[in-house]
C-alpha cells in the first residue's frame, strides 16, 4: 500500500450536517496519481514510490531526460507535471504504472497535508513576527520599524537568529492530523476539515497519520 | 462548472420558497430532544439575507414579550423543516436594520397586495 498521494487544493467550502453544525472543509482534489517509478532498498537505499499527478501536458513541454524516465514506467503511461515520492507500507508492494486513487484513504480518521505556502514577498517584523509596533499619532515616530537589535560596542554585531524583516512565505508546510470529513471516490475528491496551506491550485501532498 | 461548485450545489435546497427582506415568515426549527425531534416555529420579520450559495444565511427578528429577538439561520441547513411565508412587505432596503430602533406602530412594514396572490 501507498502511504500517500498527490493532490491539488480546489477551495474551501462549508458542509451542512444533519444536526445543524456546519464543517468548514477545504476539498481537495486528490489524485488519481501513477506509481512512475519504484524506488527499492537495494538499489536506492529505501524503499519508495515515486508518483506523478495525472494532469494533461502537452507532449512537447516534456524535455528529453524526462520523456525517457516516464518511457521506464511502462504501461503507456502518459507524462506528468507534478512528481513526489512517497513510503510505502506492507508487503504488497505496487508496481509502476499502477494507478493509485484516493481510496486509499477509506477507513482514516485523519491525514497529513504538505504544502507550499503563499509567498509574502518581503514581510516586515508585524506581519513576518508579530512585533507589535509603536503608536500611529500624538507625536509617535516609530510605527512598524523594529526598533534595537542589540547592543553596541559589546558585542559588536547582531545576534544569530534575529527576527528581522525579509521573505515570507512560499516555504514548506507540513500539516498534520487533519481529520477526514469525506471521501468522494467518483470525482477522486477528498474533503479535509479546516484549513489547508498555498493557494486554491496549489499542489499538495496527502499522507496518513501516523504510518 | 468547478468542483467546488458542484460540491455546493449537492447540498443546496430547493424545496424553499421564496422570500425577501420585509416579508413575515415562519420559520420551522427541527429541535433535538436526546432522541425525540420536535417542530418549534419561529415567526417573524425577515430583517437580512447574506452571503451566497451554501454559506446563505437570513436574520429573522420577532417582538418577545416586549424584547426584541433576533436569529440567524443558515438557509440550507437541514435543522429548517420548511419556511411559511406569510406575508410580504414593501420595504426600500435590502437590511431593515432600522427597525431595531423603532417600536410599535411605528415599526410595521406596509403589505404588498400582489396581484397574482
Amino acid at each position: 500500500m501507498v502511504n500517500g498521494l498527490i493532490g491539488k487544493k480546489v477551495g474551501m467550502t462549508q458542509l451542512l450536517q444533519d444536526d445543524g453544525t456546519v464543517v468548514p472543509v477545504t476539498v481537495i482534489q486528490a489524485g488519481p496519481c501513477v506509481v512512475v517509478q519504484k524506488k527499492t532498498a537495494q538499489k536506492d537505499g529505501y524503499d519508495a514510490v515515486q508518483l506523478g499527478f495525472v494532469e494533461f501536458i502537452k507532449p512537447k513541454n516534456v524535455n528529453r531526460p524526462m520523456t525517457g524516465h516516464f518511457k521506464k514506467t511502462g504501461n503507456g503511461a502518459a507524462p506528468v507535471r507534478i512528481l513526489r515520492e512517497t513510503s510505502v507500507a506492507g508487503d504488497e508492494s505496487p508496481n509502476t504504472g499502477d494507478k493509485v486513487l484516493v481510496d486509499i484513504f477509506n477507513g482514516a480518521e485523519y491525514v497529513d497535508i504538505i504544502g507550499t505556502s503563499k509567498g509574502r514577498g518581503f514581510a516586515g517584523l508585524i506581519k513576518r513576527h508579530h512585533f507589535r509596533g509603536g503608536r500611529a499619532s500624538h507625536g509617535s515616530m516609530f510605527h512598524r520599524a523594529p526598533g534595537s537589535i542589540g547592543a553596541s560596542a559589546y558585542p559588536s554585531r547582531v545576534i544569530k537568529g534575529m527576527r528581522m524583516a525579509g521573505h515570507m512565505g512560499h516555504e514548506r508546510v507540513t500539516v498534520r492530523n487533519l481529520r477526514v470529513a469525506r471521501i468522494d471516490q467518483d470525482n477522486n475528491l477528498l474533503f479535509v476539515h479546516g484549513a489547508v496551506p498555498g493557494p486554491a491550485g496549489g499542489y499538495v501532498v496527502i499522507e496518513k497519520t501516523g504510518r | 462548472m468547478n468542483a467546488l461548485q458542484t460540491v455546493e450545489s449537492r447540498q443546496l435546497r430547493t424545496d424553499l420558497p421564496n422570500f425577501k427582506p420585509g416579508d413575515t415568515i415562519k420559520v420551522h426549527v427541527k429541535i433535538r430532544e436526546g432522541d425525540k425531534e420536535r417542530i418549534q416555529i419561529f415567526e417573524g420579520v425577515c430583517i437580512a439575507q447574506k452571503h451566497g450559495s451554501i454559506r446563505s444565511t437570513f436574520t429573522v427578528r420577532k417582538m418577545s414579550f416586549g424584547h426584541g429577538v433576533e436569529r440567524i439561520f443558515p438557509l440550507h441547513s437541514r435543522v429548517i423543516d420548511k419556511i411559511e411565508v406569510v406575508r410580504s412587505g414593501r420595504v426600500r432596503r435590502a437590511k431593515l436594520y432600522y427597525i431595531r430602533e423603532l417600536r410599535g406602530k411605528a415599526a410595521r412594514i406596509k403589505e404588498i397586495k400582489s396581484v397574482n396572490a
